[in-house]
């Protein structure tokens, strides 16, 4: 399987990341090799095989939908990297330079 | 205080015969990790100030005044927790794990958080953004990983007992790579809860101590249901100490050929001498077939980095974290927090779980990828069907060099491939020191079937008090 430069920066978009173009040439090579390394699985003989995605013992657990209160918004808050009068802060949703 | 002589026996005895006070075992611990710290990198953070609970009850609380070292990935209240990434540098909890809550409980002092692999992705613990850990036996080389730091910290005597998290190998190669015990208990029997998600179907927390027994004691704690956590077992924990000092006549002891053939010269030797005590004392030795061994990386690189690529979603520079500069709107934070907040070898894992779940590549790659699992773990149904315990290397080679496949993933990858069936399979699994060869320690995996820990408790101690390999010390500690 052929893994492009174009796959990369289309998995990279659905993944929220970027990479800069020094490093994108030796990123795809390197991820083609997992990616065929990874397609080895394709060999197995999986006809009419389930597929397992879990390796519990319990079937769906239900618990009941209990409001707790949490006396801890200030140490909350201690966590947040940009906030202003108590709230998180961030940077505009849409920019307007990239709607002109 | 360095604890190479000592165990949980050894030190709640003193503890409660009042020649030690826990208040100085904290303190000596502290002080003696600050001392030789410099030359392991063992630890993220040092919490100088721990003190022991109150109130101690030595008799009713085996752990009580027992210092433990928690591995950097399971979330601690008042103790920053990074998991060893520039993404959660600053990080500090609001809430306790479940395991920590009864640690806690049990009246043991936490002294610290251990390094790992950034988001225990990877088997040598250089991919930490602190820096790698040194394997005490040879400062030169790797303590594996990604529980690289909790198994250091043991194997060098600066704790009794820590935690790791195992998704592929991550307490047994470490535990192998340092001569140590390490067990990754059965999926469902101790909670998640707390521990930073990897592979969520995979991950599970376990414990490293020089010790059989002190696994035993430390598990006993830690195990049991938890309403945080549904995928926990609502089974009845057993008091896993019971099953040491058993003996091993007419235990059906199961010896995959794959794992076997994965070994050679010195390193089979020390592994068929270990499979040899057993047979000498009555155990029943079968030769076996695990068939899809080869297919276990790739298997698991797609489970564990799909799931991986959705569990690290979450970070998204926004409620807490690091945050990028300079960004313009929104997305751009997202961004370039991430791609700057993350290491290599978590973007690349990222990447290769976002590639297997995206449109096109599904069935050829996760689809596939979880009928093999089933596959895999019909292996480990039949064996278990005529055997107790399957047992074998825990690793093919021992502790490679700081830097030597670093710049090589795929052959770090293949650095599991002992190991991961256990977590595909969900079963427990274990490995205790086997041996030395060139100098180094190599483990013997044990493995038995769900909720059966018993059984490798008491294979496990069989084989320490057989070949008695805690009486050695660690070569790169002597000055």
């Amino acid at each position: 399987m052929k893994i492009t430069k174009e796959n990369i920066n289309h998995v990279a978009k659905l993944s929220r990341l970027e990479f800069s173009d020094d490093v994108i040439d030796s990123f795809t090579k390197q991820m083609g090799d997992i990616i065929n390394m990874a397609d080895q699985l394709a060999e197995v003989d999986t006809e009419g095989v389930e597929e397992t995605v879990q390796v519990v013992d319990r079937d769906t657990v239900y618990r009941q939908d209990k409001p707790q209160h949490w006396e801890s918004r200030a140490e909350l808050m201690e966590n947040v990297p940009e906030k202003a009068d108590g709230f998180i802060k961030v940077p505009v949703i849409i920019d307007k330079d990239d709607n002109e | 205080m360095n604890y190479l002589n000592e165990n949980i026996d050894s030190l709640n005895k003193k503890l409660k015969d009042g020649e030690i006070s826990a208040e100085s075992l904290a303190k000596d611990t502290i002080e003696n990790i600050k001392k030789t710290d410099e030359k392991l990198n063992a630890w993220i953070t040092v919490k100088e100030d721990a003190k022991p609970a109150e109130n101690l009850d030595f008799n009713a609380n085996k752990l009580a005044g027992i210092p433990i070292a928690i591995k950097d990935n399971i979330i601690t209240n008042g103790i920053k927790t990074t998991a060893a990434s520039h993404m959660l540098y600053n990080y500090m909890p609001m809430y306790d794990a479940t395991v920590i809550s009864k640690l806690k409980k049990a009246q043991a002092t936490i002294v610290g958080k251990t390094n790992l692999d950034e988001f225990a992705m990877g088997s040598s613990t250089e991919h930490s953004y602190y820096g790698a850990t040194h394997n005490p036996w040879n400062l030169d080389k790797v303590p594996g990983g990604s529980s690289g730091g909790s198994a250091a910290a043991v194997a060098s005597g600066q704790v009794v007992a820590a935690l790791g998290s195992d998704t592929g190998g991550s307490i047994r190669q470490p535990a192998a790579f340092n001569g140590i015990f390490g067990i990754k208990p059965t999926y469902g029997r101790v909670s998640r809860w707390g521990l930073i998600a990897f592979g969520s179907s995979l991950d599970q927390i376990g414990v490293m101590t020089k010790r059989v027994k002190d696994s035993a004691e430390v598990l006993n704690v830690i195990a049991g249901s938890d309403e945080h956590d549904s995928t926990v077992s609502e089974k009845e924990v057993p008091d896993f100490t019971s099953f040491i000092g058993q003996d091993v006549k007419g235990l059906r002891v199961a010896v995959p050929k794959e794992y076997m053939d994965a070994v050679s010269g010195e390193m089979r030797e020390v592994i068929q001498k270990q499979i040899d005590s057993l047979k000498d004392a009555g155990a029943i030795i079968n030769e076996v077939s695990l068939p899809h061994t080869k297919y276990v990386v790739p298997d698991y690189y797609i489970i564990a980095s799909s799931e991986a690529s959705s569990n690290l979603q979450r970070y998204d520079g926004i409620r807490y974290g690091y945050r990028a500069k300079d960004t313009k709107n929104l997305l751009d934070v997202y961004v370039k927090s991430r791609s700057e907040g993350f290491g290599t070898e978590v973007k690349r894992r990222i990447m290769l779980g976002s590639f297997a779940l995206s449109a096109g590549s599904y069935d050829r790659f996760f689809r596939q990828a979880a009928k093999v699992r089933t596959l895999i773990c019909d292996d480990f149904d039949k064996i278990f069907a005529e055997n107790d315990v399957i047992v074998g290397p825990t690793i093919t080679e021992p502790a490679f060099g700081i830097g030597e496949e670093v710049s090589d993933p795929i052959k770090m990858y293949n650095n599991d491939i002992l190991t991961i069936s256990a977590n595909l399979a969900g079963v427990p699994a274990a490995s205790v020191p086997a041996g030395l060869v060139d100098g180094m320690p190599v483990g013997l995996q044990i493995m038995a079937k769900r909720f059966d820990e018993g059984n490798v408790f008491k294979t496990a101690d069989f084989i320490e008090r057989t070949n008695k390999f805690y009486e050695k010390t660690p070569a790169g500690m002597e000055d």
